[in-house]
């Protein structure tokens, strides 16, 4: 005992073993079983081997397509509202000029919306997308001269309350980190620039922006995950997994309704596994193209 | 307006501090634009002071909401146009009297937020020690698998584990809730960046008074690890406090519910205690709130170190 508590060789992996069996017993196990039971009728607790009749059925379901658009479509236009609208709020708080109250003001109360639950973040929007006319977001579009809007009944206004919650959430968050990313680009940069007659929006243009790199490709990357992954968002705005023909319906959702509420697991692992390979694809490919792991290597 | 080129160099020097004193306008003559300072301070200012207001609407339309009719509110939505003669306190009393299963739901999730930052804190710092402060043989693949588990969301878990666990009658337990998450990939990647930071003289100084390498970290090295802990108590007790899709996978027993699932169940359509709904919503939202408002620098530290998904 004493010479276990004393080895330098062994203290190591006792430190790192309960990472390895949470590992081992809570995911790689887990992720394993459900890889083989997509090949698998399951019912019951009964497996009988189908082949690949899971996959076969997966393709030709039109309300798995469904899903798998609307979770592409959410998850493509976050991060075309998520990337560029934090960038030019962190570049605008990160000017020389300013308040330093306001700015304190502005970053806490961007920051708070990522502090409320999903549940909570779901009944405000429910309720600010509400159909009746009196309805916050409806009594907006009145101002704008439409209207009202029944919101959560229509595909486009359904994914634009769903934008909207998605923006209210992360915006701060991702502030936060194209601040943190801004600050660390050294401030002769910028003076160079100047000297040589650079206007504010060139040097954002050619120095702010090729800086940020790594953050943008951080940001993207966990923005493909979290869209990709998106579900309760949804599940919370329809208040339940079922939306008007499908249209808040995303993979997780079709997984979770084939999974856990038709206990269809065979099927549902089918799922899973199809939307790891897209995830993963998309998120190798994107690593590769943005030149990332060539740094990683040098 | 382009007539004049710019004949004094901006920046590097004079920090414009706001409102002191009027500026001669000819002192900036940098671009094409010519703000004074002051001028563009304002404008700054009234932008950013505008986008906060938007994002503190949800937030206010909250607590107004807690003074108005739930049933109206579930109804008609949430409005700028309030009534004032028609809020009144109603929610409160009701909350404090007869509020059924709402404080037990509270009281869940506080003692299940409180242990799991606890075991979470432990269990992962322990395991970052081991990747921070020695070399071993399978370290870098081990390593990479944490980095794998930061990138890849619970949702894509949710199933397999929902499978496993029910398999092993873990199911209905708060046990099952914590366990997977103590070794938690985030926390682990943020104290060995922390460790790393820490001079390994420390752990020899250690040995020679012949501390275990066990007592080096539990009474040397977390000590000092203070600010670290601090940042991860806060995500990881954000992250508890708010856990929705675990929980409501595994939960059955109502008396067992947290907050978000207790409140998510005041939203189905035949409910009829949508007077608890919006003040529930609110009164959950306050332990975070304070908590920000006390430790806003943790926070913004913990959560962008790393929040990967909320």
């Amino acid at each position: 005992m004493r010479q276990i508590l004393y080895s330098k060789r062994l203290a190591p992996y006792l430190f790192i073993l309960p990472f390895l069996v949470t590992l081992a017993v809570f995911w790689i196990v887990p992720i394993g079983r459900s890889f083989v039971m997509s090949f698998q009728e399951v019912l019951y607790g009964q497996a009988t081997f189908i082949g690949t009749d899971n996959y076969e059925r997966l393709w030709r379901d039109r309300v798995f397509w469904q899903a798998l658009y609307n979770s592409m479509r959410y998850m493509i236009l976050t991060i075309v509202l998520l990337v560029p609208i934090p960038m030019v709020l962190a570049a605008v708080v990160n000017s020389k000029l300013g308040n330093p109250r306001v700015k304190a003001f502005f970053k806490a109360s961007l920051f708070v919306p990522a502090l409320t639950s999903v549940v909570v973040a779901g009944i405000v929007f429910r309720l600010i997308f509400a159909e009746s006319d009196s309805a916050m977001m409806n009594q907006v579009a009145e101002f704008f001269g439409f209207g009202p809007v029944r919101w959560l009944r229509e595909d486009i206004t359904g994914l634009v309350a769903l934008l909207a919650l998605a923006l209210w959430r992360w915006s701060g968050v991702n502030t936060m980190y194209f601040l943190a990313g801004m600050q660390s680009i050294p401030t002769e940069y910028y003076e160079a620039a100047s000297i040589d007659g650079a206007s504010k929006f060139q040097q954002f243009l050619h120095i702010t922006i090729p800086n940020l790199k790594p953050t943008i490709v951080y940001v993207v990357t966990i923005s493909v995950y979290g869209g990709l992954a998106m579900f309760l968002e949804s599940f919370m705005l329809y208040a339940g997994n079922s939306s008007p023909n499908n249209q808040g319906l995303t993979v997780i959702g079709y997984l979770y309704r084939k999974g856990i509420e038709e206990n269809d697991l065979g099927f549902a692992s089918a799922v899973g596994v199809v939307l790891l390979v897209i995830v993963m694809t998309i998120n190798l490919t994107y690593l590769i193209a943005s030149g990332t792991f060539k740094k990683e290597a040098a | 307006m382009a007539a004049q080129p710019p004949t004094t160099v901006r920046g590097g020097s004079a920090p414009q501090e706001s409102g002191t004193g009027s500026t001669p306008p000819d002192r900036t003559t940098a671009g094409p634009r010519r703000l004074s300072p002051r001028a563009a301070t304002w404008i700054q200012s009234g932008f950013l002071l505008l986008i906060a207001a938007i994002a503190l609407v949800p937030l206010v339309a909250i607590f107004i909401g807690t003074f108005q009719d739930g049933n109206d509110v579930i109804r008609r939505g949430m409005t700028f146009d309030v009534d004032v003669s028609t809020l009144s306190l109603d929610n409160y009393v009701l909350l404090f009297t007869d509020s059924g299963p709402y404080f037990r739901w509270f009281a869940n999730t506080l003692l299940l937020t409180v242990a799991q930052v606890a075991g979470t804190l432990l269990v992962s710092s322990f395991v970052a020690y081991g990747f921070a402060m020695y070399h071993f043989k399978g370290k870098t693949l081990s390593f990479i698998m944490v980095l794998l588990l930061i990138t890849v969301p619970f949702e894509m878990l949710m199933l397999p584990l929902y499978v496993q666990v029910n398999d092993m009658g873990l199911a209905d337990t708060y046990l099952i809730i914590v366990l997977p998450f103590l070794a938690a990939a985030v926390t682990i990647f943020f104290f060995r960046q922390y460790f790393l930071g820490i001079p390994k003289e420390i752990l020899e100084a250690g040995r020679v008074d012949g501390v275990t390498e066990f007592g080096i970290f539990f009474r040397l090295v977390l000590p000092i690890s203070k600010p670290a802990m601090a940042a991860m108590a806060i995500l990881n007790g954000m992250l508890c406090w708010n856990n929705f899709l675990w929980p409501l996978l595994v939960l059955r027993t109502p008396e067992k519910f947290t907050l978000p699932i207790g409140l998510n169940t005041l939203l189905t359509p035949y409910g009829n205690n949508y007077e608890l709904l919006i003040i529930g919503a609110f009164f959950s939202l306050i332990p975070i709130l304070i908590l920000f408002l006390a430790f806003q620098r943790f926070f913004i530290e913990g959560i962008t170190a790393g929040a990967v998904k909320g």
